[in-house]
């Protein structure tokens, strides 16, 4: 097992630039969630890793050795496609021994190493079956076997759940978060679903147009969210934004929106009057009739244990997640209460966030 | 549920349409099996039978055209017939009656011969050398990819005729003029083009993950190009096969022009076959028939990648 290193990645296709100067680290055993909408370039940078595509600039490190110009065969990499990519020609035993039949392994050994993939896997019936009869799932565990039958230093995935139906989708991603508890390999995971990123990764790596906007931990991209972009990416319904005009100092532990004051965490920095935006999450809204914050009932979703209101502030729209209790009136005029120790604070300009208490340096990038 | 069965189905022809569509393919199918049932027939026939008017078609078989076919004959005296020692073969038999005798074996089994090492062995040649080529033009960014394969295209738009003569005079300043070697290398340059447009589609269809997946799996790009990507193309190979090797064994003009004598092919060889008074067209008949059995048999064994061949591009995997 082993710890990727990617610095500086660059990916240019004539003039355009699929992957922007990324840089990140994988530890050892770690699951890292490359995350992004459709074109961002994971599967660029993925493919970079693995070695089928060469970087117009950067370095690849695997286990501390700069891979970056290796063949892809000689980087020990397994690599699951998102249309799997199972021989058609081969019955799932040879598809799986595939990869150890080029490190020419005796027969026995092989079969051995194949039965025990296959048991992991629970796979083991279906063994003698040509992969072209196999259900979606059945193929997905085929070519999960095919990747760790090798033992290989990581593993690379690139949407390996797209084709899946939603109900399958959720038991998979139960199956490969409880396999990587198992044989803890260095992962490095595509998607574009926020909901598997969020359920299986350690780290998650969120990109836009081939730029990493964060990394980290699924509770800093989802508590932390370094820039608008991220926030508004991440969580159903996502981050609300309250837009105003005005400067902040370091030390500021108030904004005003608008003439409505909001206390939120330590500002730790100074920004000059401009755009700014209050980030602050569905669930971090209450509604309390005696606050200042006002506005009137848009409209509420019904979710079952609790629901979404969408209240009109004449500064935007704020969807709030509250209990389901409580029936909202469309148009009723309601206050608006805001959990000041989790509000997130942007500069419209950059679209990053302003440093301040909740967001300690070290922290996002 | 009479009601249920009797609707038509929007994708199901009917049963109407599908009839008459079957009456279409046999009177087609008679209709082109027709010369080639008249071919065997005539190979069957004495030579007088064979040129009588009205045509027969009742006449008692015989197996002199085969026999003429693959011997040639010297004309005897009654009286020398019948001092021979008995007859040891039908095709004695049947060339005494005629007053004539064995004189050794024809030209037509050397001929035949020729035309399956030149045409097998070219058709092999331009389906070895047409996957190579469509895969790097299926895979690889080529410079001039479209220019090329154009260029590829063109070497087949103009009539063999029309480049008969250079090939001639450059044949005969090379010494290939009249060599199996020659006439394989002809035929590979003229089907290559062929296989690599066939090809490249076959390939084009067949995803890039099979490879990259051998090649993290530690296969080089040689060793996945030859363990995922030709078994999976061999419909389209076998296909292409049959076209190259069709045209390959058919081939007339070129054969015609170039080869004369130890590389002549059947083709150029059977019209030429003379019995005593003109053209001996029972052996002209036996020629074309035995010549037509190796393509039958060849597309017999292939023809359901025949048949996808033809239909490539029109159904999606
Ligand atoms: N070989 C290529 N040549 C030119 N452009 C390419 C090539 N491969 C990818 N691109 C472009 O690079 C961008 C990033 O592609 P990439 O496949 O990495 O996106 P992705 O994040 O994986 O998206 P998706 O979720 O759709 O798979 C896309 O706009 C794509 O069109
Ligand atoms: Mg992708």
């Amino acid at each position: 097992m082993a710890e990727i290193r990617i610095e500086n990645l660059r990916k240019q296709f004539a003039d355009f630039t699929a992957v922007q100067d990324s840089s990140f680290t994988v530890g050892d055993g770690e699951f890292l969630a490359l995350l992004g909408p459709s074109g961002c370039g994971k599967t660029t940078t993925l493919r970079m890793i693995a070695g089928l595509e060469l970087p117009t600039s950067g370095k690849i490190y695997l286990d501390g050795e700069d891979v970056t110009f290796n063949r892809a065969s000689a980087r020990d990499i397994a690599f699951v496609f998102q249309l799997f990519a199972l021989y058609p020609h081969m019955n799932v035993r040879k598809n799986i021994g595939f990869p150890l039949l080029s490190q020419g392994l005796p027969k026995a050994e092989i079969k051995a190493r194949v039965e025990e993939t296959a048991k992991l896997l629970q796979i083991s019936h279906i063994l003698e079956k040509s992969v072209s009869g196999l259900a979606g799932g059945d193929r997905q565990r085929v070519a999960l076997g095919r990747a760790i039958v090798r033992r290989p230093k990581c593993f690379l995935m690139d949407e390996p759940l797209g084709t899946l139906d939603a109900e399958f989708r959720e038991v998979m991603v139960h199956e490969l978060r409880e396999l990587h508890n198992r044989i803890h390999a260095t992962t490095v995971y595509v998607t574009h679903d926020q909901h598997e990123a969020m359920a299986m990764a350690d780290k998650i790596a969120v990109m836009n147009h081939g730029i990493i906007e964060q990394f980290g931990t699924p509770q800093e991209i989802y508590n932390l969210p370094a820039s608008m972009y991220v926030a508004d990416f991440i969580g159903s319904p996502p981050m609300n934004f309250l837009k105003f005009t005005a400067g902040v100092q370091r030390g500021s532990r108030t904004v005003s929106v608008e003439g409505v004051e909001i206390a939120l965490p330590e500002v730790h920095q100074d920004i000059a009057v401009g755009e700014l935006a209050l980030g602050v999450r569905p669930e971090h809204i209450r509604f309390n009739d005696s606050s200042a914050l006002r506005g009137s009932v848009y409209g509420a979703e019904y979710l079952g244990t609790n629901q979404i209101v969408a209240v009109e502030t004449g500064k935007g729209l704020l969807k709030a997640r509250v209990p389901a209790d409580h029936t909202f009136r469309i148009g009723e005029t309601v206050g608006l209460e805001l959990d000041s120790e989790k509000l997130s604070l942007f500069d419209c300009a950059s679209g990053r966030a302003v440093k301040s208490s909740l967001y300690t340096e070290a922290r996002h990038g | 549920m009479s009601a249920i069965n009797s609707a038509h189905s929007v994708v199901e022809p009917s049963p109407t349409s599908k009839h008459i569509a079957g009456a279409i393919v046999i009177l087609y199918a008679l209709i082109t099996m027709v010369p080639l049932a008249w071919i065997f027939l005539t190979s069957i026939k004495s030579p007088p039978d064979s040129i009588s008017y009205p045509p027969k078609v009742l006449f008692s078989p015989t197996l002199e055209g085969y026999c003429n076919l693959f011997t040639t004959r010297t004309r005897q005296t009654p009286d020398y017939i019948a001092a021979l020692p008995a007859p040891t073969s039908t095709c004695d038999e049947v060339t005494r009656k005629r007053n004539m005798v064995i004189a050794g074996p024809s030209n037509f089994l050397p001929r035949f011969v020729n035309s399956l090492v030149i045409a097998f062995g070219s058709t092999f040649l331009a389906v070895f050398l047409g996957t190579l080529a469509a895969y790097g033009f299926s895979r690889f960014k080529v410079p001039l990819a479209d220019d090329l394969l154009f260029f590829i295209l063109s070497t087949r738009m103009m009539p063999p005729i029309a480049v008969a003569i250079p090939i001639f005079l450059m044949y005969r300043e090379l010494g290939l003029s009249d060599t199996a070697l020659g006439m394989i290398l002809l035929y590979t340059a003229v089907n290559v083009s062929l296989a690599v447009w066939l090809l490249k589609g076959f390939i084009d269809e067949i995803p890039r993950e099979y490879e990259e997946a051998a090649m993290i799996d530690g296969y080089t790009r040689l060793q996945a190009f030859w363990k995922v990507v030709l078994p999976q193309a061999t419909t389209g190979i076998a296909a292409t096969a049959i076209f190259c090797l069709i045209f390959a064994w058919n081939e007339y003009a070129f054969a015609a022009l170039l080869t004369s004598g130890s590389a002549q092919t059947a083709p150029p060889f059977i019209p030429t076959i003379i019995g005593e008074g003109g053209q001996d067209w029972p052996a002209v008949a036996a020629g074309t028939t035995i010549f037509l059995v190796p393509i039958l048999v060849f597309t017999i064994l292939l023809r359901k990648q025949l048949l996808r061949g033809i239909t490539f591009g029109a159904v999606r995997k």
